[in-house]
């Protein structure tokens, strides 16, 4: 916490207040209309069976509904599967990436940087028209003649329940690790040379160094990573969308995806709303445990 | 000293080392910009259907038709990009002002309920955004009724809770001394805010004006649920409308898949060093 100005005259405190209710006015108003009030909304559609004129209330029906719901579930396990492969992959991948980066020249460091990071700045739907060729089911398609090239035959990969969500882990392999690759590199430029040299007049090789300095040093970073990147993987909806739909055979149907369909192609708007609190407490519940687990020793 | 071992008179070690690094690094790069690649020279290839075209790694010949075909495929081509950039911009504009001005108290002004009110914000952060898009949904279209406007595209991106995060941890690293000056010189809070915050919070304005204009440009769910009408939707979606009505026509799609991500391509060599900034802004502890 920073220190504040010190008022000089009393008279001095009040207006400074009046300018800082004017100051965030306008964030606040946005903030209550289009944040807070949807919250609170939510939990009311979500006991109501909602239609846009007389609503009726129904109590738990639609979170009963929801549990009994064997899609619902399925889309649950999806999402666990997809976030269990992509994010620790992801996490590994950057971590290894940052550290081969490290021993170069700044300019270099930033032309990789720069390559790493320019998925990122590509739209989802760019990405995702792209992909749907890489994976065309033709055996001209990219990635079938990379796969029979090496023996693998070719595959219907988006159409087929068993490759569907294997190639959607693969195309999140191969583009969503620039933020973090950067936010690594940042970190790993901030380590004290001192905790090196200390380590070498023990010694120590470069393995030893990374397991006993930098992996406990950027375990924030990890834990952040790991934090932000589990919850955006379970609001993940954009690639199942566009890529799969969903299918085949609900094999890529995420959480996301469930409770946008719910709502924007079956219109049951309670139900949407009771599945997306479940969503929030599910997300909750999982940075807790992993403050909790792996937050042990962080400071922040 | 650092994690890699100088290799003091080895500059054989050295050389080996470094290159099989660059070697990793570079393939690794290479599968990453793959797709991208992949899209910008399929793009120059002529608007012919699936089945007749070859999926080269290279190009074989320059054309330009397929961009052509994309932009006569609809009236609404120019539109799509217009709309985009005005919401964009708009987003954008009312981002830097309005969390700067809420940055600039939460972290500077003393009020009552200033605590709280910021760690409610902090908490609605964390809310994932299934849980806000149906009530939004109808707020904008049954009850204001505003469906297809640009009201509608950008009202609820006016201001976001993290850019009054991001705004107020750089502005609380501003010392006070420097306010404490100004006001004796006897600036009021509005002076202060204008003629010494605003300045001097210019880089983490500028990354949060360059990450704002990109999400926005680049933002697909809110056009696709407010727009249903071709004239207003943005350009990710007129993308997303084009590659079902259009499944075998390769070129056309990569070419339309390429003007959608050039600007922020453009943008991204012209300002590389705020964007890479931005990433760290807010992840990593300075």
């Amino acid at each position: 916490m920073t220190e504040y100005a010190k008022p000089i005259k009393r008279r001095k405190i009040n207006s400074d207040a009046i300018w800082g209710y004017a100051f965030i006015a306008a964030a606040l108003l946005i903030f209550l209309m289009f944040t807070a009030y949807p919250v609170v909304s939510a939990l009311i559609i979500s006991f109501q069976e909602y239609k846009p004129v007389g609503s009726t209330f129904i109590g738990f029906d639609n979170y009963t509904e929801t549990f009994k719901d064997s899609l619902f579930w399925k889309a649950i396990v999806n999402t666990i599967v997809y976030t269990l492969l992509t994010v620790p992959v992801s996490l590994f991948l950057s971590f290894a990436v940052s550290i081969l980066i490290l021993p170069f020249k700044k300019r270099m460091q930033t032309a990789f940087k720069a390559v790493y990071y320019l998925p990122a700045v590509a739209s989802g739907v760019a990405l995702s028209v792209v992909w749907l060729w890489i994976y065309d089911p033709m055996p001209e398609g990219i990635f079938n003649k990379l796969t029979s090239f090496f023996g693998l035959g070719t595959h219907n990969w988006l159409g087929s329940s068993a490759y569907a969500m294997f190639s959607l882990v693969l195309m999140a392999w191969l583009s969503s690790h620039g933020t973090s690759i950067i936010i690594y590199l940042a970190a790993l430029l901030g380590i004290d040379g001192s905790y090196y040299e200390a380590a070498e007049l023990d010694g120590a090789n470069f393995f030893q160094k990374l397991r006993y300095i930098v992996v406990p040093c950027l375990k924030p970073t990890t834990l952040f990573l790991l934090v932000t990147g589990v919850i955006g993987s379970f609001q993940v909806f954009q690639n199942a969308y566009l890529m799969t739909g969903g299918g085949p055979d609900n094999a890529t149907t995420m959480v996301g995806l469930l409770i946008f369909n719910n709502a924007f192609k079956y219109f049951e708007f309670g139900k949407a709303a009771a599945q997306s609190l479940i969503l929030a407490a599910i997300i909750a519940g999982i940075s807790v445990i992993q403050f909790k687990f792996l937050g042990k020793d962080v400071e922040y | 000293m650092a994690l890699y071992n100088a290799h003091p008179g080895k500059p054989l070690i050295r050389i080996t080392r470094n290159t099989a690094i660059i070697t990793v690094l570079l393939l690794f790069a290479l599968a990453t910009i793959f797709p991208i690649y992949f899209m910008i020279i399929s793009s120059f290839g002529e608007p012919v259907a699936a089945g007749a075209m070859d999926y080269r790694l290279f190009p074989s010949s320059f054309s330009l038709e397929s961009y052509k075909f994309f932009f006569e495929f609809s009236p609404y081509t120019w539109r799509w990009l217009l709309n985009s950039l005005i919401v964009a911009t708009t987003v954008m504009v009312t981002n830097v002002l309005f969390a700067s001005m809420a940055g600039y108290a939460f972290s500077k002004i003393k009020f009552k309920g200033r605590v709280l009110i910021f760690s409610i914000m902090l908490v609605a952060m964390m809310i994932p955004y299934q849980v806000t898009q149906v009530p939004l949904y109808i707020l904008i279209v049954n009850i204001f009724h505003i469906e297809n406007t640009y009201t509608a595209l950008i009202l609820p991106g006016l201001v976001t809770v993290y850019n009054i995060f991001l705004a107020k941890q750089f502005m609380s690293s501003i010392p006070n001394e420097i306010l404490e000056c100004a006001k004796i010189e006897g600036c009021n809070q509005f002076q202060i805010y204008f003629r010494i915050i605003l300045p001097l919070s210019k880089t983490v304005l500028a990354v949060m004006a360059i990450l704002t204009f990109m999400d926005n440009w680049n933002t697909f769910f809110w056009p696709l649920l407010v727009t249903n009408s071709m004239d207003m939707q943005t350009i990710q979606v007129g993308l997303k409308s084009f590659k079902f009505a259009n499944t075998t026509l390769f070129a056309p799609m990569m070419a339309g898949a390429t003007i959608s991500a050039l600007p922020m391509f453009i943008l991204f060599f012209s300002l590389q060093k705020y964007f890479l900034e931005g990433v760290t802004v807010g992840a990593v502890k300075g």
